[in-house]
Order: C-alpha cells, then structure tokens, then sequence
C-alpha cells in the first residue's frame, strides 16, 4: 500500500501548478513522507484550509494508500 | 453515520479539549496521537482522549466530520483545530497557547 514520492509530487502540482514540493521519504519504506508546499493558492486560508487542499489534491490517498504524510504549508514569500 | 455525528458534537461540547487519538493518553498506538498527547500534556492542558481504535464507526465517522482524514484531531471548545502537524506548528509559534486562553481554557505550563 506504499505511495511513491513523484507520484505525491505530481498529483500536489496537478491542482497547484505553482507548487513548490519537497518530499523526504522519512523511514526508507515509502509509506512515511513529510512534505512541504508552498503555493499562492493558501493565501488568505486557515492552516485547516491549506491541509484539507493539500488532502484534496491526493484525492483521498491520505489515510488510505498514504498512510503517513507529515504536511507543512507556506505562502511564497512573495506572494 | 448521524449516531456517530451526534456522539461527536456531544463530546466535543461537553469537553472543552478533546483528543481523538488512536490508543489511550497512557498508552498511544501512534506516534502522531504519541506526539499530540505530548504537546497537550507539555502545556498543562487536561484534555478528554478519544480512542478511535475501539470503535470503528466513530474511526471513519470522526474524518467525514471534520473533513480530514486523519488521526489524531484536536477539537477545542467544540471546534476543530487540526491534525498533529497543525498541532506542532501552533505549539513551536506560541498560537496553540495563544488559542486555549482565547477560549478560556486552563493551560498550566509557562
């Protein structure tokens, strides 16, 4: 029931192209994964909000393929 | 699934901290539930610990409820808070106490 990291990738930039994706694979055995995203899209969102986008985007695979998925949020900088 | 939706809003109104939570505060089966119990207990704050792995209903009712699909969740006050990484986030900036003495909750470490 493991998930790939480019996989998380993809479909995260799938529905914010502006995306910025760092995955680290955290034990080795693809199934704990800590990211963080960073997109305009959560300008102006709750810290809710930006997890149940960024959960959205895996289009239910958190909690089912994806077991472990410690998330971290950012706005751009710039943004 | 509306048993389990009133059981929730019971809880959570009638508890000013709750934790879902896979195991027990003694005895965590997880280590993001581990990691919740650790900030709440850090901060001094008496929570109610709710073991989903004991009631398989109120496992998947408590994900439709709030919208999110994973374990742990923090509700304070009746509202839903976030997951354990929302939880470290708000502890490690000062919001988490920040949010229990908006909401009147007793919060004994400094």
């Amino acid at each position: 029931m493991a998930m790939d990291a480019n996989e998380i990738e993809r479909l995260i930039k799938a529905t914010f192209p502006d995306a910025k994706v760092e995955i680290i694979d955290m034990a080795g055995d693809g199934d704990h994964y800590a990211a963080t995203v960073t997109t305009a899209a959560f300008k102006g969102k709750s810290r809710v909000q930006q997890h149940q986008m960024v959960y959205a985007a895996l289009k239910g695979s958190m909690g089912g393929a994806l077991h472990a998925l410690a998330l971290t949020t950012q706005v751009p900088a710039e943004a | 699934m509306a048993n389990v939706s009133e059981q929730i809003k019971k809880d959570i109104s009638d508890n000013d901290v709750v934790l879902y939570m896979k195991g027990t505060p003694v005895q965590p089966m997880c280590g993001f539930s581990a990691m919740a119990v650790q900030i709440l207990s850090h901060m001094g704050v008496k929570f109610k610990g709710v073991n989903v792995l004991e009631d398989a209903n109120l496992r998947q009712g408590i994900k439709e409820f709030a919208n999110w699909p994973t374990i742990p969740q923090l509700y304070v006050k009746g509202e839903f808070v976030g997951g354990c990484d929302i939880m470290r986030e708000m502890y490690e900036s000062g919001e988490l106490e920040e949010l229990m003495k908006t909401k009147s909750v007793a919060v004994s470490a400094g």
